[in-house]
């Protein structure tokens, strides 16, 4: 296994999450709740943003269609509150998939900052009928769920055991999805961020990988949503704006792109801000604007990228005699083959 | 529903696209010189309303408000425009989450200095009436901003096809490269259009927080329509916008009271599929 440091320093810190967080203050263990839960939904983003270069100013329909889908089953169907919260959860996931299906065959046709108006569009698309939808989403006041579901003995009321969920959840995304940013078929999503045009030329359907990148990216924002919608105990149109999808887009650059796990960081940071600051100081969200603008002008790998290009030069510069600026395609490597 | 229904739905629509134009031309200016992707730009409409009213309320003078507020907004424009926006380069990613960051710096900014409340930016008395055309009751402010629309609509078709000035613009819109070549300061041209869209939005935001009313939020409300026009119309392109600021305004009206509980989703379903069929919009070139 390639990076295995990086994996074990991975399990060491979400082990040391699982221990110590329940031990701390009950505004803590929910904050680190929803960190893990727009965590998901930041990686899955990665995985178009960093992996793919594909930057999707939509992200939060996904979201958005999670958490409907999980309240508007709980509200109006009696549905999701034992143990067939376990279909919501399939059924958000398959949710987020199919729509990103769909909105997949109109926005891949369009690439660059047409793509990012594109997915905005489609996003608005959702949030219209969230916000207008009345009778079936309860409209700009959004729904309130009646509460978390029983799991026969396991209250997920109890913001513990609703943590292990979560985290279980998010140490599932994070595994399903390295396993496939480091597939021949993640490697080839890089190849195509890197250079579209020679993937074609070497036989690749980029059109396809792009498509089901999208695809499972749209999967894993409806599982954050389905997540969320419990950890709030309400949904709203807020759930679905344009401020989300941005703020998702920061995770991913704040962390770093093409890290995964920088998506976690980024999410840490966006919600310590969003939840907690703004619990202490009015004036919290000069520092948010602040870090939108720091992180462009200043960090534009985000913190893990720039950590990790770091380490690089410092491990290149004697062997070579140089300071050679490995580029990202340094990475790149064509001939480990794709799906096809 | 009659005729008399729909013409009156119609107006309000054409005349809610006025005020669209005033936010959307500057949106696609922008784009159209510089390429950039400007999320910032609800908060200079929202901020031109406010500062609208802090010259209301401190001259009496709903005509003062809407130079000062559009010059100061220009100003506020054209210094994000050279501190920031130049720095930032062409990636699209790169200056969305830029902007973004300014609108959200601009929002508290906004709360800080005029309150959280929902405030009236009243326009004098004499717009306030209605007037009876062909048994039509129509407000006079609606024809006051269709007929103020058409007029800077008009001003800057000509200012922009007519005069050496936008015979620049259009180079640089055209080939950024080409009219460097030949001697055009491209970098003074993109300074000088973000300034103007900035002023642009500045204004609207006087004459739309008449309308609209003016609260924290307003921005980003007002933010994905100007989009949709400029969208429907083409990045860069003016008259493309007027017609993408008729449209929306169309759309939005119509949806809204024909089928209220899809009518977001009537407007933005559209733009979906010109966008997949036609991405520059209908006017854009690329």
């Amino acid at each position: 296994m390639r990076h295995r440091g990086r994996v074990l320093a991975a399990l060491a810190v979400m082990l040391a999450v699982a221990v110590v967080t329940p031990h701390t203050t009950p505004f803590l263990l929910l904050l680190v709740t929803r960190i893990l839960i727009l965590a998901i939904l930041a990686m899955s983003l990665d995985l178009l943003l960093g992996f793919t270069g594909i930057a999707s100013l939509g992200h939060a329909a996904f979201l958005g269609l999670g958490a409907y889908l999980t309240a508007i089953l709980a509200v109006r169907y009696n549905f999701g509150l034992g143990w067939d919260f376990g279909l919501v959860i399939l059924f958000g996931s398959l949710l987020g998939a199919a729509t990103a299906a769909v909105f997949g065959l109109f926005a891949l046709r369009a690439s660059g900052v047409y793509f990012l108006m594109i997915t905005l569009a489609l996003s608005q698309c959702v949030w219209g009928l969230a916000y207008r939808w009345d009778t079936l989403t309860g409209g700009d006041n959004g729904l309130n769920l009646p509460g978390r579901p029983v799991l026969g003995p396991i209250q997920l009321g109890d913001d513990t055991a609703y943590f292990y969920l979560v985290l279980a959840f998010f140490a599932l995304s994070l595994l399903v999805l390295y396993v496939l940013v480091e597939s021949p078929f993640g490697r080839s999503l890089v190849g195509i961020r890197e250079h579209e045009v020679r993937m074609r030329i070497l036989g690749y359907n980029t059109w396809l990988h792009k498509y089901i990148a999208f695809v499972i990216s749209g999967a894993f924002g409806g599982l954050a949503g389905v997540l969320w919608a419990q950890v709030s105990g309400q949904v709203s149109p807020d759930n679905v704006t344009l401020t989300t999808s941005v703020d998702a887009l920061l995770m991913v650059v704040l962390g770093g792109p093409g890290t995964l796990l920088g998506g976690v960081l980024g999410a840490a940071i966006v919600l310590f801000l969003r939840e907690y600051l703004s619990t202490l100081v009015p004036w919290w969200q000069y520092v948010l604007g602040s870090v939108y603008v720091l992180t462009i002008v200043y960090l534009p790998d985000g913190v893990l990228g720039t950590l990790r290009r770091r380490r690089r030069r410092a491990r290149a510069a004697p062997a070579l005699g140089l300071a050679l600026q490995p580029s990202r395609g340094k990475e790149l490597k064509i001939n480990e083959g794709g799906i096809e | 529903m009659d005729a008399k229904f729909w013409l009156l739905q119609a107006f309000n629509g054409i005349s809610y696209g006025a005020l669209l134009f005033l936010l959307g031309s500057g949106l696609s200016l922008i784009f159209g010189v510089m390429r950039i992707v400007n999320l910032a730009h609800g908060s200079y409409f929202l901020l031109g309303s406010y500062v609208g009213l802090t010259v209301i309320w401190t001259t009496g003078s709903w005509l003062l408000a809407i130079p000062v507020a559009a010059l100061a907004i220009a100003v506020l424009g054209l210094m994000m425009e050279r501190v920031f926006l130049r720095a930032v380069g062409s990636d699209p990613l790169r200056q969305v989450l830029l902007t973004f960051g300014f609108a959200l710096l601009f929002q508290q900014a906004a709360l800080d200095i005029w309150g959280g409340n929902n405030l009236e930016l009243s326009p004098p008395a004499v717009l306030m009436q209605s007037i009876v055309v062909a048994g039509l009751h129509l407000p006079v402010y609606r024809i006051f901003m269709l007929a103020l629309a058409i007029a800077i609509g008009l001003a800057l078709w000509l200012g922009l096809d007519r005069t050496r000035a936008g015979a620049t613009v259009r180079a640089t819109v055209d080939d950024a490269q080409m009219a460097r070549g030949v001697g055009i300061d491209t970098s003074r041209v993109s300074m000088l259009i973000f300034g103007l869209g900035a002023l642009l939005a500045g204004l609207g935001g006087v004459i739309g927080g008449a309308f609209l009313g003016v609260y924290p939020g307003l921005d980003f409300d007002i933010l994905p329509l100007a989009f949709a026009v400029v969208i429907i119309g083409g990045m860069g392109s003016l008259g493309g916008a007027a017609i993408g600021a008729v449209v929306v305004g169309l759309i939005d009206n119509f949806g809204k009271v024909l089928f209220p509980q899809i009518s977001y989703f009537t407007l933005y379903a559209p733009l979906v599929l010109l966008l997949a069929v036609r991405p520059t919009g209908l006017f854009g070139r690329e």
